[in-house]
């Protein structure tokens, strides 16, 4: 027989107020297996603390059952407590008589009778309760990177910085991401390559970050501090060790083909980099454009050119992954009613930031992509597709309020006697000094902000008519535009449904990575040891991202801070006796803890991903599946007392 | 003149029969005005299609119906393919007509108008005699 021990607390009148302790007391005093009761007005205090402890020793007692408040209070407490003297932990229970008694009954009568069911009810539990170890498993101190554009980089960074091994890994040939991309950045004005290009390079030379480019991880096994991935690293047709960067390839090879990263305003050879501070500061061919004229190879210096090259693939062991795989606009294609993006002098603010970069095709000198003119009429669209549940995007994108704000200060800049028109539905600027910003671009540049949605727009002799309304004085509005910026969505990059898939983490209605808790943990994803920054995980700007990415490699860090990690040893087994390996839990496990060896005919658990839901007990049809400390005979037991 | 909105007339008449009656939610426009921007008859209008919701939507329907915007509307449903929010305002503008009419005003007498017009005139013209002059 267990010699249990049961302790009631009053919690001042919160308790004791509805509930007769002395009463209960006395009955419980009776009941099988029950050694020791006995009641404290604050059981949690230290004094309290004690008393339980001395009662374990005097008493000699095998279990506790503390009947107070909530577990999510004080589990915690009272099971650190008892270990101080020898007792197994999870031979602490608690039965909460405050939530689900005394604070939701006026009935002292009523309240009374539950309380000593409540706690009877948890005596059974208690005596099938078996003491159990915490489970351990080491610590992998390595992380991995997805994504080298400014949430990537920092994030990897932080890590690095700390102390801690890290891998890298981006798709492009370069890092940089979005963010090499712009000219200048709100509300600050500065430019946006100047305070990039410095931590390009940080990362490049930092002794404890290896650098993957123009590569994408193509499998991931195991589970948080001890993942392993594959990683498949794209034939660059040219030899990295020997490429200096030089450039001779670049300038003598004979084809030209409009450039993604000047987003086809301007071009690039079929051997380049996607832009001159890129880093690695190394080439690429691509190879669909290619005509093996083998001119670069005549050029180079160091021999690098080798079309033999193949894809390869390498395996990495990690403790912790970072997903920062940023965003895409979203195609002007999907945008009839804005021309479909067909009409060359209407695109997207992407380009348009090309238009005004200093490096960008044009040297930074406006000019609309279909003549070269300088545009004078320049119409700005907000909201091109967010905001429209009934076509687009249902979301605001967050951030092109305040760019284009930017992009109208900045044309008016460049263009003095340009004039700009802003069509708009709200001005979301809630960052810091962002409203300031915004009305600057009212007041100062007298920007016209016109309140309300264009409906469509058509080309006409060179010009491109744009059809809206101002609803603030009920006006139709027709303006023949030289040029048209839409800001539209933010959307996840293309192939978030593998990514998500590989990487086992959820993505919302709109492809955004899902985090833990949208409050509480909004840089950790639902599975353990997986993080996230950046646009991934919602539209956002720069100091945001940045902020975020810090957040995660904290996290990391926090993990990698001792070598062995805990987990809670309440998992579900596998009784391999009775389980006939039909499998079925395998699929109701949303961790992906369970799998089916096909040989031994039955189903294996990986304690470390268990996160002890359930759901495989309830499935399972031989009983095989128990949680440990919650197996189907305790829980009979339990509702026999409360039913009894 | 315009009516102050105060505690008194904001949202004082029954949306729920209104609702029922268009079968839309006027509270999903959030104003954009694009009704407005591609409605061909707007410029012929006393309110603008986007004016006519936000209208309802503080529950001034007699202001709504002192103008010409619903009688003007053509049905051609332009708006309600262009809204972001899939509100059809077509078949508001029809909810407000219909309120109208059930209030059965007729300000045209059939029986006072002499025989021989009456054969003349075509079916149609008196049936939009009875869903147009009835204010
Ligand atoms: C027109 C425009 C103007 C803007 N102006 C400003 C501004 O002035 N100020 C401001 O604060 N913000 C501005 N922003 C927002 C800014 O661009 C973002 O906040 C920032 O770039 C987000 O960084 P990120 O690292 O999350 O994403 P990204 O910059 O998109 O980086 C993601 C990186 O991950 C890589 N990647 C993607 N998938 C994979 C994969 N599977 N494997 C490996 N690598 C992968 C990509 O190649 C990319 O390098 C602007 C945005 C736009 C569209
Ligand atoms: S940030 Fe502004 S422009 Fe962009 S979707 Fe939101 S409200 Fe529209
Ligand atoms: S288009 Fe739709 S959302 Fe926009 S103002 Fe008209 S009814 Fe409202």
């Amino acid at each position: 027989m267990k010699r249990i021990g049961v302790f009631i607390c009053h919690c001042g009148i919160n308790i004791a107020g509805t509930v007769d302790i002395e009463k209960l007391t006395s009955q419980i005093k009776e009941y099988p297996n029950v050694v020791h009761v006995e009641n404290y007005k604050y059981m949690c205090s230290s004094p309290g603390q004690q008393l339980i402890n001395q009662q374990i020793m005097d008493k000699n007692l095998d279990a506790v059952v503390v009947a107070a408040c909530s577990p999510s209070l004080h589990e915690n407490t009272f099971r650190t407590s008892v270990q101080r003297v020898e007792m197994n932990p999870y031979n602490c229970e608690i039965a909460n008589i405050r939530e689900q008694c005394s604070w939701v009954h006026d009935d002292k009568q009523i309240a009374t009778d539950k309380a000593a069911k409540i706690i009877k009810s948890m005596v059974e539990k208690t005596v099938l309760d078996e003491p159990l170890m915490p489970i351990t498993v080491p610590v992998n101190r390595k992380a991995l990177v997805i994504g080298g554009g400014v949430a990537g980089m920092q994030a990897a960074l932080n890590i690095a910085n700390n102390g801690y091994e890290v891998i890298l890994v981006e798709r492009e040939s370069s890092i940089g991401g979005h963010m090499a991309m712009l000219s200048e950045t709100f509300p600050t004005l500065d430019c946006s390559q100047c305070i990039l290009t410095p931590k390009m390079v940080e990362v490049d030379q930092h002794p404890n970050i290896t650098l993957i480019t123009y590569s994408e991880v193509v499998e991931v096994s195991g589970f948080v501090g001890n993942f392993k991935v594959k990683i498949k690293q794209k034939a660059k047709y040219v030899d990295w060790e020997k490429c200096n960067g030089c450039g001779d390839c670049i300038t003598e090879c004979p084809i030209n083909t409009p450039s993604e990263f000047e987003q086809q305003l301007g071009e690039r050879h079929a051997i380049y980099r996607p832009f001159p501070q890129a880093v690695p500061n190394k080439v690429i061919v691509d190879m669909d454009e290619c005509i093996q004229c083998m001119v670069c190879q005549v050029f180079c210096p160091t021999d690098a050119i080798d079309f033999n090259q193949k894809d390869s693939i390498v395996e990495q062991e990690v403790g912790a992954i970072v997903l920062a795989t940023g965003y895409q606009l979203y195609s002007l294609k999907n945008l009839p009613e804005y021309g479909g993006g067909e009409i060359e002098d209407v695109i997207d603010g992407l380009a348009f930031e090309r238009l005004l970069s200093a490096s960008g095709p044009t040297q930074g000198v406006v000019k609309r992509p279909s003549d070269g003119k300088i545009p004078q009429d320049v119409v700005f669209i907000q909201c091109a597709g967010s905001r429209d549940p009934e076509n687009h995007m249902p979301y605001c994108s967050r951030i092109c309020c305040m760019y284009t704000a930017k992009h109208a200060m900045l044309y008016k800049h460049r263009v003095h006697q340009g004039r700009a028109y802003i069509f708009y539905m709200d001005i979301r600027s809630g960052g810091k000094d962002y409203e300031e910003f915004v009305q600057r671009v009212m007041e100062e540049e007298r920007v016209v902000y016109l309140r309300g949605k264009v409906s469509r727009l058509y080309e006409e002799d060179g010009k491109v008519v744009v059809c809206g309304t101002d609803t603030l004085t009920r006006r139709n509005v027709e303006i023949k535009a030289d040029l048209v910026v839409t800001a539209t969505p933010i959307r996840p990059i293309e192939d978030i449904d593998q990514l998500s898939k590989l990487f086992k983490i959820s993505i919302n209605q709109n492809g955004f990575l899902t985090e833990a808790h949208p409050k509480l943990r909004p840089v950790e994803s639902l599975t353990s040891g997986i993080y996230l920054a950046g646009c991934a995980q919602a539209p956002r700007d720069i100091p945001d991202t940045v902020a975020q990415a810090s957040g995660a490699a904290s996290m990391v860090c926090a993990l990698f801070s001792s070598d062995q990690l805990y987990h809670d040893p309440i998992i579900a087994g596998v009784d391999e006796d009775l389980c006939s390996g039909c499998g079925i839990c395998v699929g109701v496990c949303p961790y992906s803890a369970r799998t089916l060896n096909r040989e031994k005919g039955i189903v294996e658990v990986n304690e470390v991903l268990c996160e002890a839901c359930g759901a495989c007990s309830a499935a399972c049809p031989s009983g095989a599946a128990q949680q440990r400390n919650f197996t189907d005979i305790q829980l009979k037991n339990m509702v026999k007392a409360i039913l009894g | 003149m315009n009516n102050k909105l105060t505690l008194e007339n904001i949202q004082q008449f029954d949306l729920d029969e209104f609702q029922e009656i268009s079968g839309e939610n006027i509270f999903a426009c959030y104003q954009c005005g694009n009704c407005s921007a591609g409605c061909p008859a707007a410029d012929f209008m006393d309110l603008a299609p986007h004016e006519v919701i936000r209208l309802l939507q503080l529950g001034q329907i007699d202001e709504v119906v002192k103008t010409n915007t619903v009688w003007i509307c053509a049905a051609c449903v332009t708006c309600r393919v262009r809204c972001p929010k899939g509100v059809d305002l077509s078949k508001i503008m029809e909810a407000v007509r219909q309120i109208v009419l059930r209030k059965k005003n007729n300000y045209v007498d059939l029986n006072k108008i002499e025989s021989e017009l009456r054969e003349k005139l075509p079916q149609i013209a008196l049936v939009g005699n009875f869903r147009k002059f009835t204010l």
